[in-house]
């Protein structure tokens, strides 16, 4: 390690290289703060080139790198190694260039996803993709974990607004993957790859005009079938939302006691959908979309921007909410077919009462994608266990249903061991292909995404309390 | 050997040649394990494959170094599964795109690419070349509505990735790569795209003269969202712009971009060359930053190609009517790739009779790309040679 730090200290000025244990203590975790390691070292590089050249330090010491953005990621990918270099690119965060003829942007790993649309704001465009943690995470995170946000259901995810990204490979050169080059879609690999092919060091962003109008309604419905009901009646009817979400009774009435966000009382669910586009268009789905609603007890419509945000701010506060009437929670992140989400929220509420755990329901009702909170006190033997069952179990039928194991947030190194349920062994070692034709010796970010033996004991992804960022007004948990 | 496999087999004849290459046999499996049983037989005795979907571009990419067996996928032609409610459909790679156009337009739906719907143009085909239209500056390309794949590898492995769901970031995405891969990977058995509803009306804004490259910007920014712009200039001169817009208020919003472009007749049926490429014997594919589409355009009429294609999207192809000389061609393509290049795009021969022309320009991943070939493909038995630089 000594002559390791030697060498990185060689090529990048003093205090980009950080050997300091209290200050690598910052970086032993990202958002999943139950995995924690201290990394070997931790670099801050300024440019692409010194990215490249640490990569090619780890190389010539055979040690192993994981790239780091904001650390929000929600799956431990950012966890760093003990016996490797953590490079972090928080001083990256140039943004290189705005284009609009040609709508994009050249930014680094470390520009922030709503920097991206603040700068542009102001001339009509805006930064399609919208996790909500976009205030903090990077769009070099963005890049690894494909993010999506409540409008990807419309819009698509990170990787259908990136237009190309340099990036350092594992063993130290620095490539251009374009979108306009022909041959294999590398940029599409890269994406959502999750940092164990290489590390982004400049990425162009496909910027996206701001809609004509927006149209934001609150359907309360007395049970969470009839909500369920009128998610398919939408889509049915040929309408594609900007967003479709939902919550459930447990999940509103936390809400309302954390933000007192006043959704109709005694709602079983509550659907939000969002309608954006040529005025005309908005206007003719809207009525549409009232008439596929008649069976709500309530329908709220946003006049202006505040009556919006206000709709948002249950829906956008329930995660924090949750934190506050639960002493520790798993928050998970399947898939399911939109279809089945009626009987998978059946099973998951027998799931519930089978092991004595709660279970709050919020999720992106338009693409599926649950984020069912577990609930428990880890103050009472057993309980972590049970929760942890539960949430083995929402994926189990995740899985069942065809879906996914997650989302959005990555396979990480928290749900690497679910991998071979997901995939056979033959899909699995494919894809072991590409990451061997990128980093044959594999110290890209290793032991992440593909299964790797447990630890004894280890819980997945629990957490405790309100996630800091939330808690500082920075984030948002979705 | 490939009879063992219990696979159908017959021997190849000169209308199965690939690019002039005649394979010696042509299988044509029912199942993915049958694929897996044939390559895995070609493995076995070193046999080079080419996977077939409708035959109709087998033409484009250069000739294979060399061809034993052809996969035909014409018998892999059902659709597996369309979840209307989930907007997702799973097909096998056979299925022509017209025998699914016409499954999902039951259900008031369809798969947003634009093929013509040749009745041979297959999914498989359709992926493995990534062809885009008109609306991929609204929808995307293929690679963007694929959401799951199963693949055969050159050793028979049988692949999945992806899945049903369109939210879904488990794992490495193989259908990225496989998407455009030209049948070099490995042979692409089923997929399964994210669907839209079909549109409730659509209108075409179309107008005579090509309009000055700041109004391609204005319409193409427009809050009335078009689904496309499409120039088409065939002798370099004369050039037609073609707007689609779909969905509500059709008709309303086509008004609203006349008045950006100043002038144009509104129909409900698109221009007949819309999306068309009508001559492929020499076919060349430009692709160029959106805000250059003017450039670009006046740079392929001076060197004497016609153009067509997505001015919005920075996309189109370009064709050429006449007889011309190996030479001839290969200075002209030389020559254009340097000025689009120095416009910040990209020019490919995707079909040209002759071999002294660079089909492909520089790449900055094609170390990469090689590197990916040799894992997926270490005996070189797919389609080798096919693809840019000599992959
Ligand atoms: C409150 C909260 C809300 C969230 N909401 C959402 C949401 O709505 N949607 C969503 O998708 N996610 C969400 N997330 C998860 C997280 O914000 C995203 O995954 C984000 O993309 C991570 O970005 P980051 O910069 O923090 O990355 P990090 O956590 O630093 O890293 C994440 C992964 O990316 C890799 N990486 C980082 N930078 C690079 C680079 N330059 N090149 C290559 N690999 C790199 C790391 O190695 C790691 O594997 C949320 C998280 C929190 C805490
Ligand atoms: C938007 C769009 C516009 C189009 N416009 C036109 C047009 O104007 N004129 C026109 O003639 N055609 C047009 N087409 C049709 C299109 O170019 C081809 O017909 C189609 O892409 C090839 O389909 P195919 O089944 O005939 O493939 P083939 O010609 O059989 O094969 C093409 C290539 O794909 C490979 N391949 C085929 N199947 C597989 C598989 N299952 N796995 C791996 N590799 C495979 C082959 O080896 C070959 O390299 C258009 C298509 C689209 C999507």
């Amino acid at each position: 390690m000594e002559t390791l730090t030697a060498a990185l200290r060689s090529l990048l000025p003093h205090d980009s290289v950080i050997t300091d244990p209290v200050r690598l203590r910052t970086y032993e975790c990202d958002g999943l703060t139950y995995h924690r390691a201290t990394p070997g070292v931790v670099v801050l590089p300024d440019t692409a080139e010194q990215v490249a050249r640490v990569v090619r330090v780890c190389n010539d010491f055979g040690v192993p790198f994981v790239a780091r953005g904001s650390g929000t990621g929600l799956s431990g990918g950012a966890l760093p190694r003990e016996d490797g270099v953590l490079i972090v690119t928080s001083k990256m965060r140039r943004i290189l260039e705005i284009d609009l003829d040609n709508r994009r942007a050249v930014v680094e790993p470390g520009v922030t996803n709503l920097a991206i649309t603040e700068a542009v704001r102001d001339r009509g465009y805006y930064y399609a993709p919208d996790p909500s943690s976009q205030q903090v995470c990077s769009i070099g995170g963005n890049v690894a974990e494909n993010s999506g946000g409540a409008h990807c259901l419309k819009y698509g995810f990170t990787v259908n607004h990136v237009e190309a990204c340099e990036i350092v490979t594992p063993d130290g050169d620095l490539v251009t993957l374009d979108r306009m080059d022909p041959g294999y879609d590398l940029l599409g690999a890269f994406i959502g790859s999750e940092g164990t092919l290489g590390i982004a060091t400049k990425i162009t962003v496909r910027l996206s005009r701001a809609p004509e109008a927006v149209t934001t309604v609150l359907a309360a419905f007395e049970s969470i079938e009839q909500g369920g009901q009128a998610v398919s009646a939408i889509i049915g009817a040929g309408i594609v939302p900007a967003a479709i979400e939902m919550m459930d009774a447990l999940a509103i009435e936390a809400a309302e006691a954390a933000v007192a966000c006043r959704y109709p009382e005694g709602a079983g669910a509550v659907l939000i959908v969002e309608l954006d586009g040529p005025r005309a268009e908005v206007d003719e789905q809207f009525a549409r979309l009232t008439e596929i609603c008649s069976g709500a007890f309530e329908l709220r419509v946003a006049a202006g921007a505040a009556e919006r945000a206000a709709i948002w701010k249950g829906r956008k506060s329930a995660f924090a909410a949750v934190g506050r009437i639960s002493p520790a929670y798993i928050v998970q992140d399947g898939v399911v077919p939109r279809t089945s989400l009626p009987g998978v929220l059946a099973a998951i509420d027998r799931l519930s009462h089978e092991h004595g755990i709660r279970v709050a329901n919020v999720f992106h009702a338009g693409d599926g994608n649950l984020h069912p909170l577990v609930l428990f006190d880890d103050a009472e033997p057993g309980a972590g266990e049970r929760a942890e069952v539960v949430s083995g179990a929402i994926l189990d039928l995740c899985i069942e249903h065809g879906g996914s194991i997650t989302g959005e947030h990555g396979v990480g190194v928290d749900k690497s061991r679910y991998m071979p349920k997901m995939f056979s062994a033959d899909d699995l070692d494919t894809m072991q292909l590409v990451r061997c034709a990128f980093d044959p010796r594999g110290l890209s970010n290793p032991g992440k995404v593909f299964p790797t033996p447990r630890l004894c004991g280890e819980v997945p992804g629990v957490r405790k309390g309100v996630h800091p960022l939330v808690e500082s007004g920075k984030a948002e948990q979705f | 050997m490939l009879a063992d496999t219990g696979v159908t087999i017959r021997q190849a004849d000169a209308d199965d040649a690939v690019n002039g290459v005649r394979p010696r046999w042509v299988a044509l499996p029912e199942t993915v394990e049958e694929i897996s049983a044939v390559l895995r037989a070609c493995a076995e005795q070193d046999l080079a494959a080419v996977p077939a979907g409708g035959g109709t571009k087998l033409h484009w990419g250069a000739p294979p170094e060399r061809c034993d067996v052809l996969i035909d996928l014409c018998c892999m032609n059902s659709l597996i599964e369309h979840a209307a409610g989930d907007l997702v459909v799973r097909a096998q790679a056979g299925l022509t795109m017209d025998a699914l156009a016409a499954a999902l337009a039951e259900q008031g739906q369809e798969l947003a690419l634009d093929p013509p719907f040749k009745e041979h143009t297959t999914v498989g085909g359709t992926l493995a070349t990534a062809t885009a239209g008109p609306r991929a500056f609204r929808y995307g390309t293929p690679r963007d509505l694929l959401i799951g794949i199963t693949v055969v590898l050159p050793d028979g492995t049988v692949a999945r990735s992806g899945g049903r769901v369109v939210k879904n970031v488990a794992g490495y995405d193989l259908g990225k790569l496989f998407t455009g891969s030209q049948g070099t990977l490995g042979v692409i058995a089923e997929a399964t795209f994210r669907l839209h509803p079909l549109p409730a009306e659509r209108r075409w804004l179309v107008a005579t003269t090509a309009p000055a490259g700041d109004v391609l910007l204005r319409l193409a920014a427009s809050q009335a969202e078009p689904s496309a712009v499409e120039i088409d200039c065939p002798d370099g001169k004369e050039a037609t712009v073609a707007v689609l817009v779909e969905g509500a208020a059709a008709e309303q919003r086509a008004l609203g971009l006349r008045e950006v472009l100043g002038e144009g007749t509104i129909t409900a049926e698109a221009p007949e060359w819309w999306g068309l490429i009508l001559r492929d014997d020499v076919l060349l594919e430009t692709r160029f930053p959106p805000a250059r589409a003017a450039d670009a355009l006046a740079a392929a009429g001076e060197a004497g190609f016609a153009f067509r294609g997505s001015a919005a999207a920075g996309r189109a192809y370009l064709e050429l009517w006449g007889e011309v000389a190996e030479e001839e061609l290969a200075a002209a393509v030389t020559r254009l790739r340097g000025r689009i290049e120095a416009l910040g795009g990209r020019l490919n021969v995707l079909a040209t009779p002759y071999e002294g022309v660079d089909r492909w320009g520089q790449v900055s991943g094609l170390p990469l790309m090689r590197r990916v070939k040799e894992r997926f493909d270490p005996g070189r038995r797919m389609s080798p040679g096919r693809f840019l630089g000599g992959i």
